[in-house]
């Protein structure tokens, strides 16, 4: 079930990241499982509202390809892995928190200490 | 309620077991780790989880032909390959034959971000796919817990690292998981609440500057175990636990005697030697000779072809062989031909119960009829009173079940010359007490039979020599003045030798004396005679003399009376021819 969802769109620059970049993620899933579902439709959602147009997902199903869990160091599932720009980030989780994940790939600074 | 090794196992069914294959541990647990279940392996940094898991790992596939997956959270795994290629375990080559499967899980500190709900399926589908891939039947996670290190969300990392080992027992795999020892809780983690199988704890501890390593089952479940520390190795061959625990008063005896090498010690002790099996301490202040009747059993025992292992632990093999030779003894065709091994090292290397590990791994390996170890009170300084008492007689046990005959040497002091450093007197059979005798300014050996368990034996004081031509045992002189030896008892016997001479002179004397007595009287009685003799020639000389005389004037007188022409008184006139009767002429 590799959903490769490589759509390239312009679109206005979303926050401080980095414009000409392309955006190489990439999806660690298990399955079908809730977790991995939400985790795709959430990155989905954050991509397509801030990189839009330069960025690709690779969702990869351990289950179907489970020699690939080693190479990203994959340990939880869902695991988002960006590959570029560098360098390598990885989130953990389905992604529910939106704001949590645009600081997670540096897409939005974090939120300035109190 | 300890298992231990020579005991026969229970009849009643019991639980599965993965032998691990490491030297002691299988006869600590019974027959090893519970089959196709997780063991908790815990303990501090650097107490040797790692290198036991690998162990178990290696040992499987090479020993039991159970593949293994090594998943690592801590190092990597050429790291991993380097570190235990000192104890001979090629891991790329055990890779290379799908017996082994390496897999190093990296967790960055602060790299992974946490955004909602995640489970470690990751880990399990790497871990799934790794032993399908070899087929695996032992596992080993070293140290899962990094996980928590590298993700902060606990509460997901506990029920998943308990859905792991539900999972690993699903699988059926035999599995080790090891653990950091916590403040306060066996792991940092409490990993222990969910793997209640098994549960082994290792410690690593230092003592007065020494290190002892050691391991204990905290639990089993369905299996009877030992529940001592017990000491372990890790050495060139890997680990290797000592399991000796007290193996009670079950060995079987021997009528079989040793000799001791030394003639006339063996007449001492029944005129036969030591028992087989037995166990003789032989104690003395410095310098008595402990080490020459060490040799001397050594050398005796060699010449019957029987293997001997010298623990050596104040010399080194050399200087041994070299001190021999001064009293006549050659020890080096023996090393040579196999038959003495000698292990020297110094007491305080390790600890007590590291040096027993290590003795009883090499009596293990080289099978010897004879152990001796010299001293034992040296090893007494590794470790605390009663642990020296109880490792002991764990090591006496051991080797009284190996039917080993065992010479122990120990340094005793001078105040307390029947009571050994570590009070084992109740453990030994044949006691030897090697002293010194002070008289006279001079020092002397005696040894004497202390006790020899079933067996007359001679209760008298030896004088101990140590000649060229080894061990010599002497009679001391017993006499008024008490025990003497050495040059006192030279001079004694010397004086006895002069009194006895001078008294054979004064007899001499004496007799001489007589005999010039007698002679001297003879003289006198023949000077008396002579004397005699001469006087009565004189007298008879005078005696005739006087008679002449007389008779001379009675002739004159009958002259004149003649030739007076006087008469006899009777008419009858006097003639010359007539003599007088003698009475009438004597005056």
């Amino acid at each position: 079930m590799k959903t490769s969802a490589a759509a390239k769109k312009k679109a206005a620059p979303p926050g401080p990241g980095p414009d000409e970049e392309s955006w190489e993620l990439r999806l660690y899933v298990a399955g079908q499982s809730p977790k991995s579902v939400a985790a795709f439709a959430n990155l989905k959602k954050i991509c397509e509202e801030h990189l839009s147009g330069k960025y690709s997902i690779e969702v990869i199903d351990l289950l179907q390809k489970p020699q690939l869990a080693a190479g990203d160091q994959i340990v939880a599932i869902p695991t988002l892995v960006r590959r570029l720009p560098e360098p390598l980030r990885r989130i953990v989780g389905d992604l529910r928190n939106t704001e949590r994940a645009l600081v997670g790939l540096n897409l939005r600074p974090a939120a300035p200490e109190v | 309620m300890t298992k231990s090794a020579g005991h026969p196992k229970t009849a009643h069914p019991k639980l599965a077991k993965a032998p691990t294959g490491i030297q002691g541990l299988d006869e600590v647990t019974g027959g090893g780790l519970p089959l196709g279940r997780p063991t908790l392996v815990c303990g501090s940094a650097g107490c040797g989880k790692t290198l036991l898991a690998m162990e178990f790992l290696v040992r499987g596939a090479t020993e039991y032909g159970e593949p293994g997956v090594f998943m690592t959270f801590e190092e990597g795994t050429a790291e991993l390959a380097e570190n235990v290629r000192s104890l001979g375990f090629d891991l790329d080559a055990l890779s290379r034959q799908k017996k082994l499967r390496l897999d190093y899980v990296r967790i960055e500190r602060g790299e992974i971000e946490e955004n909602g709900d995640y489970d470690l399926d990751g880990l399990f589908i790497r871990l799934g796919h790794a032993i399908d891939a070899i087929g695996a039947k032992r596992v080993v996670l070293d140290t899962i817990e990094v996980l928590f290190n590298g993700l902060s969300n606990t509460a997901i990392l506990r029920s998943e690292i308990q859905r792991l080992f539900r999972w690993l027992k699903d699988k059926g795999v035999t599995a080790i998981i090891t653990g950091e020892r916590g403040a306060g809780t066996l792991t940092r983690h409490g990993l222990e609440e969910y793997v209640s199988d098994c549960v082994i704890l290792l410690d690593h501890r230092v003592i007065d500057q020494i290190s002892t390593r050691r391991l204990r089952i905290v639990k089993y479940r369905g299996s009877a175990h030992g529940t001592n520390e017990y000491p372990f190795l890790i050495d060139e061959d890997g680990l290797s636990v000592l399991p000796i625990t007290s193996l009670g008063l079950m060995h079987a005896v021997s009528d079989e005697r040793v000799p001791t090498g030394v003639a006339r010690l063996d007449t001492m002790l029944d005129g036969q030697g030591y028992y087989r099996g037995s166990t003789v301490l032989v104690t003395g202040t410095a310098g008595t000779g402990k080490s020459s009747m060490a040799a001397h059993f050594s050398d005796a025992a060699c010449r019957r072809g029987e293997k001997v292992l010298y623990f050596a632990f104040e010399e080194s093999p050399g200087q041994v062989v070299r001190n021999m030779r001064s009293i006549g003894l050659d020890l080096e065709p023996w090393v040579k031909k196999g038959l003495l091994h000698f292990h020297a090292s110094r007491a305080t290397m390790y600890g007590l119960e590291m040096h027993l590990a290590m003795m009883h791994k090499l009596v293990r390996e080289i099978e010897p009829r004879i152990v001796v170890i010299d001293p034992i009170s040296n090893l007494s300084r590794g470790g605390a009173h009663q642990d020296v008492v109880s490792t002991l007689t764990r090591l006496v046990d051991f080797l009284k079940l190996e039917g080993i005959t065992t010479m122990l040497t120990s340094m005793s002091s001078v105040e307390r010359l029947e009571q050994t450093d570590a009070e084992i007197s109740s453990l030994v059979d044949t006691w030897l007490l090697l002293r010194d005798i002070e008289l006279g300014g001079e020092r002397n050996r005696g040894m004497y039979v202390l006790k020899s368990r079933g067996m007359p034996h001679s209760n008298q004081i030896r004088e101990f020599l140590l000649t060229s031509r080894g061990i010599e045992l002497n009679d001391v002189y017993l006499g008024a003045e008490g025990v003497l030896t050495g040059s006192a008892r030279v001079a004694q016997e010397a004086r006895e030798k002069a009194t006895a001479v001078q008294r054979q002179q004064d007899v001499e004397a004496k007799q001489r004396e007589l005999e010039h007595r007698r002679e001297a009287l003879e003289a006198r009685i023949t000077a008396l005679r002579k004397e005699f003799e001469a006087e009565s020639q004189e007298l008879e000389r005078r005696i005739g003399e006087d008679r002449t005389r007389t008779e001379v004037a009675r002739m004159d007188r009958m002259r004149i009376a003649i030739s007076r022409k006087a008469d006899d008184g009777n008419g009858v006139p006097r003639t010359a021819a007539r003599p007088r009767k003698p009475q009438e002429t004597h005056p």
